[in-house]
């Protein structure tokens, strides 16, 4: 009995207050993303709007019923549209944005290969 | 003639540029929900404001034909601006169920501001923290939404309501 209630008291000093804090590193985290639409700039993190406040207790309320941060952006994108979330999902709209640094990337460093070897094969001649 | 690979990549940069350029400035990018029109309303359970075990939900709603839901509060400017045309819009279009939706207001205010301008909503519910008003996706209001029986939106009006919206809704409803 003495255990017990020894890890009950090691529990709620020491894991609850951690679990506590991980939520709320989750929740500032959705925050970030999301955007307040009714400010200038502002994620709702940043926002005390009113807009913002509702949003924040929408999302609390979501983590609560067990709901993961993908299945929140989701849900606030049906309602709102992608223009809610800062970082917007892969769509056939924005597969450009996406890919085209990559290509650039790749296409650089192989113009790059290119002129090297050119260089080195004129030094060799 | 020889075309040099460097000239036609530079030559298809310019053109991909210019394109991306002309799509940017013809894109309107004044943000508003309109482009929701045509998806569905789910999920919801609207309190009446003066009795909370009366409610509506979805099911309610698929029993009519046209309904506007329309979210307002006492302290809210524009939706005394537009009340008249609910009013008129209560009257003379039989086919349309009005919803009312009181957003973050007391309930005292709600129900003087009904008394001093005549109700015209068939409900009204009540939204006290604003949660509900994030499932219509509403950001401001007044904000109304107008549904068929199938619950898909038909016409969402940002703002008051006024002249040019009332015809449009007497239109999509005939």
């Amino acid at each position: 009995m003495k255990l017990k209630i020894f890890f009950s008291i090691i529990y709620f000093l020491f894991l609850t207050p951690l679990h506590s804090d991980n939520d709320k590193k989750e929740l500032l985290e959705i925050y970030k993303n999301l955007r307040c639409l009714v400010c200038q700039g502002q994620s709702i993190a940043d926002s005390n709007s009113d807009f913002a406040a509702t949003i924040k207790l929408v999302v609390q309320d979501q983590l609560n019923e067990g709901k993961t941060e993908d299945e929140i952006y989701e849900f606030l994108t049906s309602k709102y549209g992608e223009w809610i979330v800062y970082q917007p999902t892969f769509n056939t709209n924005n597969f450009l944005l996406w890919t085209l640094p990559y290509v650039v990337l790749i296409f650089g460093g192989f113009v790059i290969f290119l002129v090297v070897r050119k260089t080195k094969h004129n030094k060799v001649n | 003639m020889k075309i040099s690979i460097s000239k036609v990549f530079i030559f298809s940069f310019v053109i991909f540029s210019l394109y991306v350029f002309w799509q940017g400035l013809n894109k309107n990018n004044d943000y508003d929900t309109k482009s929701l029109t045509g998806s569905r309303i789910s999920n919801f359970h609207l309190i009446e404001i003066n009795n909370e075990d009366q409610y509506i939900s979805e099911k309610e709603l698929e029993k009519n034909k046209f309904t506007l839901i329309n979210f307002f509060a006492s302290w809210c400017a524009p939706c005394r601006a537009e009340h008249k045309y609910l009013l008129n819009l209560s009257r003379e279009n039989k086919e349309i169920k009005i919803i009312g939706v009181n957003f973050k207001d007391k309930k005292i205010n709600a129900n003087n501001f009904l008394k001093e301008l005549s109700n015209p909503y068939d409900f009204v519910g009540k939204d006290t923290d604003g949660k509900t008003s994030i499932l219509f996706g509403i950001y401001g209001i007044p904000e109304s939404i107008l549904v068929n029986n199938e619950l898909t939106v038909i016409k969402k009006i940002i703002g008051p309501i006024d002249q040019i919206q009332y015809d449009d809704i007497l239109k999509l409803t005939q």
